[in-house]
């Protein structure tokens, strides 16, 4: 299994656009995707090893460690936890978990893991057609 | 193609699954594919109610169909043991709601 060693903890323009560029040339857009989620899937390759709490369809928020993400936009937690443990004890000898992209709600982010203008001007520049 | 997180790591090992109408079953991940589509061998499903405690129902060896899994979980041995599920009250999960 490949180890991700997660990278440096700076949440410059730089490094996103490095990883954005190298996503485009690795993951092609496929088939009935829009090449918006291109954009996201970088983005959430970048707040790797950061805290994030995810919110499911079910109610169910689960917090912890972003170890990885995928095309599909599945989430893999490390070190987690479930947010309400006493109305949620289904959860209690999970420590790591995998996490399908189809049932998150929500994943809220901490507040200085989000660039607001480089997302914005990402967007807008997705918006036009790359 | 498909970099990213697998369930790679999780084969052999026992696992939880959440499944998107609610239900909990442990189980050892034998196989799984793209569409998460999974095998779970020595499968039991855990149900929790308010009124008695846990109830484990054996299932035997399963394939779960992947679009209807919400969670995997690594079920850690050490502190699933330390549960004590007969005394463990809890409301059902919730069904998923796209």
């Amino acid at each position: 299994m490949k180890s991700n060693s997660p990278p440096p903890r700076t949440v410059s323009s730089f490094h996103f656009r490095r990883i954005y560029k190298q996503t485009q040339k690795t993951h092609p857009p496929f088939l009935g995707r829009a090449i918006e989620i291109m954009l996201f899937f970088s983005y959430f390759k970048d707040l790797v090893g950061r805290e994030v709490t995810v919110e499911l369809k079910n109610d169910l928020a689960i917090r912890g460690t972003l170890h990885s993400v995928d095309q599909y936009l599945n989430i893999k937690l490390e070190n987690t936890r479930v947010v309400d443990q006493d109305k949620y004890p289904h959860m209690l000898s999970v420590r790591n978990c995998f996490i399908r992209g189809s049932v998150v709600r929500y994943v809220q982010l901490p507040p200085d893991g989000v660039d607001i203008e480089l997302l914005h001007d990402a967007t807008r520049r997705e918006a036009r057609g790359g | 193609m498909a970099a990213g997180p697998g369930l790679e790591s999780l084969v052999d090992q026992t696992i939880s699954v959440i499944t998107n109408d609610g239900r909990n079953i442990v189980g050892v991940l034998k196989g799984f594919d793209q569409a998460t589509n999974i095998i779970l061998d020595e499968s039991h499903e855990r149900v929790y109610s308010t009124k008695e405690g846990v109830q484990q129902l054996v299932l035997g060896l399963y394939i779960i169909r992947g679009d209807n899994i919400s969670v995997v979980g690594e079920l850690d041995e050490e502190l699933d043991s330390a549960l004590d599920l007969s005394n463990l009250r809890a409301h059902p999960l919730k069904p998923v709601i796209h």
